[in-house]
C-alpha cells in the first residue's frame, strides 16, 4: 500500500514502510495511493453501510489529536504535567477547528461543573449585586461570532532557538477558532448597572486556582465581549469553560475566563498574579511590558511544515492569519528565504478577528529553500521579521511571539523549524 | 466597529427590547453575606485583605506542611514556581522570576495564595496562615525581617524590590469609553 497526504505534501513511491508511516502520521490523514496501474475497477464495490448512529464519529482512517505540553522545549510531556494542549494545524482545513480539538490551556485542571448548580455573581460598582443562574444567561438576547482565540504563549518554542524536530502544531498549536455564542457583555453592563465611573473589570473563573484578570472597558470590549456557554453550535466543552466564560475577540487566551464565576467592577487594574507576575513579558532592559493583552497580527504556513516531507514539482503552499487588530487583508509568502514576496489568495469570508485561509501554487525545482508567510491587517499592521521583531523585544518575553516563522527544505524535501 | 451590519442590527434591537424589561426578570439580588463570600480579591492599596496576622515563624510551619511538596525546601527546587532568589537577573539571558525578584506587590501575593493555593485544595488555610505564609516567602527573599508580623497594615505598606518594573501598555493605561460621562472622562 502506498500513503499520500490529504493536500500537498505527497509521500514519495517506493520509500521503506517505515518511512511512509511518519510521513502518513506526520498529516494524520492516510489514504490510499493509487495502485501502479490505477484502474477504476480496483475501488471497493458498494455495499450497505454501518447503522445509523447518534453521534458522527471521526473515519477509522482520520487520526487528529491535540498534544498536550508544557513549557518550551519540554517535550515530550506526560498528560499530567501538561499545562497546555496543542491544536493541530497542519492537519485542519478551512478556519473552523472542531470543538474538541479547539487548543486548551488550563491553570488547575478541568472543573466539573453541574451547570444546574453554577453561579455567576456580578457585583462592585454597580447599581445591583446580582446573582445569576445558566437559565437566566439563556434567557437572556444571544449573539453569535466567529473568532479566534490564542494563548498568549502561542509561539514560545522560537523565542530562543529553533528546535528541528518539531511541527506546526509544536509551533503554533495555542490558536484556533470557533463560532461563539453568548450574551453580550454590553447587555449584561447594563443589566447590573454599571457605574459609569467603572473603567476595570476583575472576571474570575470556577477553576482551582480561580484564575482572574482585570479587563479594560474600552468601547471595543464593550461592544464585542460576551458571556458564551456555546462553541460551534453546542454547549462549551469542560476545558474551554462549560458552562459559562468570558470571551473577548482579539484579546489574549488569558482574559477569556473559562468556568466564569464572578465578575467585579472597579476604577483600576486589580493587579492578580496573572496580570503582574505571569501573563507580562519582559523586555531586554528587564523591565515587563503589563497589559499588552492584544494579540497581534500573525501567520503561519501550515503545510508544508515542520517534519513533512515534499517532492519537486507542484505544491500548494497553504496556511492561516490572524489578528486581533481585525480583518486579515493581505497574506504574502516567500519561497526563496524572504528574498521576494507574492501575494497568496486569501479564501473568502476574512473575518475580522478570526483566522483567515491562505494559500498560493508553487513549482520547488529540487534545490534548498526556505519558506515565509506574512500577514498584513486591516489596521495596516504587517507581521514582523524575526530579526526586528527580537531586536525590538528581546528574546525573554515568552509571550507574545508573532514573528514571521520560516520552515527550511533540504535536498530531499525535508522540511524543518527554523528562526529565519 | 469591526462587527458585521447584519448582526450589529440584530444585536441593536434584542438590545432595545430586552432593556425595555426590568432587570428582576433575570437574576436575583445578591445578599451581603454571600457577596462576602465570594469577594476574595485584594487590591494593591490594601483593599479586600481581612482582618487576622501571621509570623515569619507561623508560616515556616505552613510551608513545610502545605507548600515545600511542590516549591521545595526554602521555595527553591521543586516542580512548581520557584519564590525565592533571582534578584538582578531579569535583564540576563536567564532571567528567574520569582516573587523577590520580579512581583510588584505584596498584597497579589496574598490574593493568589489565598485563591490558589496549595494547589491540591485552595482556599483551605485560614487568613492568618495566609498571612503567616506570605510571610515567610517574604522573608526568604529578604524582604521583611524574619520576626515580621504580617496584618493588612503591615502588608500594604512593604515595597518590592521590582515595584516599578511593570510598563502598561498605553492603550490600557488609561481607559475611556463611551459611558462616561463627558466632563469626567479622563
Amino acid at each position: 500500500m502506498r500513503l499520500t497526504f490529504t493536500g500537498r505534501g505527497r509521500a514519495r513511491d517506493g520509500g521503506d514502510p517505515s518511512r511512509r508511516r511518519i510521513l502518513a502520521g506526520a498529516a494524520g490523514v492516510a489514504v490510499a495511493g493509487p495502485a501502479a496501474a490505477d484502474t477504476l475497477a480496483d475501488v471497493p464495490p458498494r455495499g450497505p453501510g454501518a447503522p445509523l448512529s447518534s453521534t458522527s464519529e471521526r473515519s477509522e482512517y482520520v487520526h487528529l489529536s491535540r498534544i498536550p505540553e508544557s513549557t518550551p522545549g519540554r517535550r515530550p510531556v506526560d498528560p499530567s504535567e501538561a499545562i497546555n494542549s496543542k491544536a493541530p494545524l497542519d492537519r485542519l482545513v478551512g478556519t473552523i477547528t472542531p470543538a474538541d480539538l479547539h487548543y486548551e490551556r488550563s491553570h488547575a485542571g478541568v472543573p466539573d461543573i453541574d451547570p444546574a448548580r453554577h453561579r455567576l455573581l456580578v457585583h462592585g460598582m454597580v447599581k445591583r449585586d446580582l446573582v445569576f443562574t445558566m437559565e437566566d444567561i439563556r434567557a437572556m438576547p444571544a449573539t453569535s461570532r466567529v473568532a479566534f482565540l490564542e494563548c498568549t504563549g502561542n509561539g514560545w518554542e522560537n523565542w530562543k532557538q529553533a528546535p528541528p524536530d518539531v511541527t506546526v502544531q509544536n509551533t503554533h498549536g495555542l490558536v484556533s477558532t470557533n463560532e461563539w455564542t453568548g450574551v453580550p457583555l454590553r447587555f449584561l453592563i447594563d443589566l447590573v448597572g454599571a457605574d459609569p465611573g467603572s473603567t476595570w473589570m476583575l472576571a474570575e473563573g470556577g477553576d482551582g486556582s480561580a484564575v482572574a484578570r482585570s479587563i479594560p472597558l474600552t468601547d471595543e470590549i464593550i461592544a464585542e465581549g460576551m458571556l458564551a456557554y456555546g462553541q460551534n453550535g453546542e454547549p462549551l466543552r469542560p476545558a474551554h469553560g462549560f458552562p459559562l466564560r468570558l470571551f473577548l475577540p482579539g484579546f489574549e487566551g488569558n482574559l477569556n475566563i473559562k468556568w466564569l464565576r464572578r465578575l467585579k467592577f472597579g476604577d483600576r487594574p486589580f493587579m492578580t498574579r496573572w496580570e503582574t507576575a505571569r501573563y507580562t513579558q519582559l523586555q531586554a532592559n528587564g523591565a515587563a511590558r503589563q497589559f499588552q493583552l492584544r494579540q497581534e497580527v500573525n501567520s503561519v504556513i501550515t503545510s508544508p511544515s515542520g517534519m513533512m516531507q515534499i517532492r519537486p514539482g507542484f505544491n500548494r503552499l497553504t496556511g492561516l492569519a490572524w489578528s486581533g487588530f481585525g480583518r486579515i487583508t493581505r497574506v504574502e509568502v516567500s519561497t526563496d528565504g524572504a528574498r521576494t514576496w507574492r501575494d497568496a489568495a486569501i479564501a473568502g469570508p476574512a473575518l475580522p478577528k478570526a483566522q483567515a485561509r491562505f494559500q498560493a501554487d508553487w513549482a520547488w525545482d529540487g534545490s534548498p529553500t526556505k519558506i515565509v508567510s506574512r500577514a498584513t491587517d486591516e489596521a495596516g499592521n504587517l507581521q514582523p521579521d524575526r530579526a526586528s521583531f527580537i531586536a525590538r523585544t528581546g528574546t525573554n518575553a515568552l509571550f507574545h511571539y508573532n514573528a514571521q516563522q520560516t520552515w527550511a527544505i533540504d535536498a530531499g524535501g525535508n522540511v524543518r523549524n527554523v528562526l529565519a | 466597529m469591526s462587527w458585521p451590519r447584519p448582526a450589529a442590527l440584530g444585536l441593536a434591537a434584542a438590545l432595545s427590547c430586552a432593556l425595555a424589561a426590568p432587570a428582576a426578570e433575570f437574576g436575583r439580588p445578591a445578599s451581603p453575606a454571600e457577596v462576602t463570600l465570594w469577594d476574595i480579591d485584594v487590591r494593591p492599596d490594601g483593599k479586600g485583605l481581612p482582618a487576622g496576622s501571621g509570623s515569619v515563624a507561623r508560616g515556616t510551619q505552613v510551608f513545610e506542611e502545605s507548600c515545600a511538596a511542590c516549591h521545595g525546601e526554602s521555595g527553591q527546587g521543586g516542580l512548581a514556581d520557584r519564590l525565592a532568589g533571582g534578584q538582578g537577573s531579569l535583564a540576563s539571558d536567564h532571567p528567574v522570576k520569582t516573587v523577590g525578584s520580579f512581583w510588584p506587590y505584596a498584597t497579589t501575593l496574598f490574593d493568589y495564595v489565598r485563591r490558589a493555593m496549595p494547589y491540591p485544595a485552595p482556599q483551605t488555610l485560614s487568613d492568618d496562615d495566609t498571612y503567616a505564609v506570605v510571610a515567610y516567602i517574604l522573608n526568604l527573599n529578604g524582604i521583611v525581617p524574619a520576626d515580621a508580623i504580617l496584618d493588612r497594615t503591615s502588608l500594604t505598606a512593604i515595597r518590592m524590590p521590582n515595584r516599578d518594573g511593570f510598563v502598561p501598555d498605553r492603550e490600557f493605561s488609561i481607559i475611556r469609553n463611551a459611558r462616561q460621562p463627558p466632563a469626567s472622562r479622563p
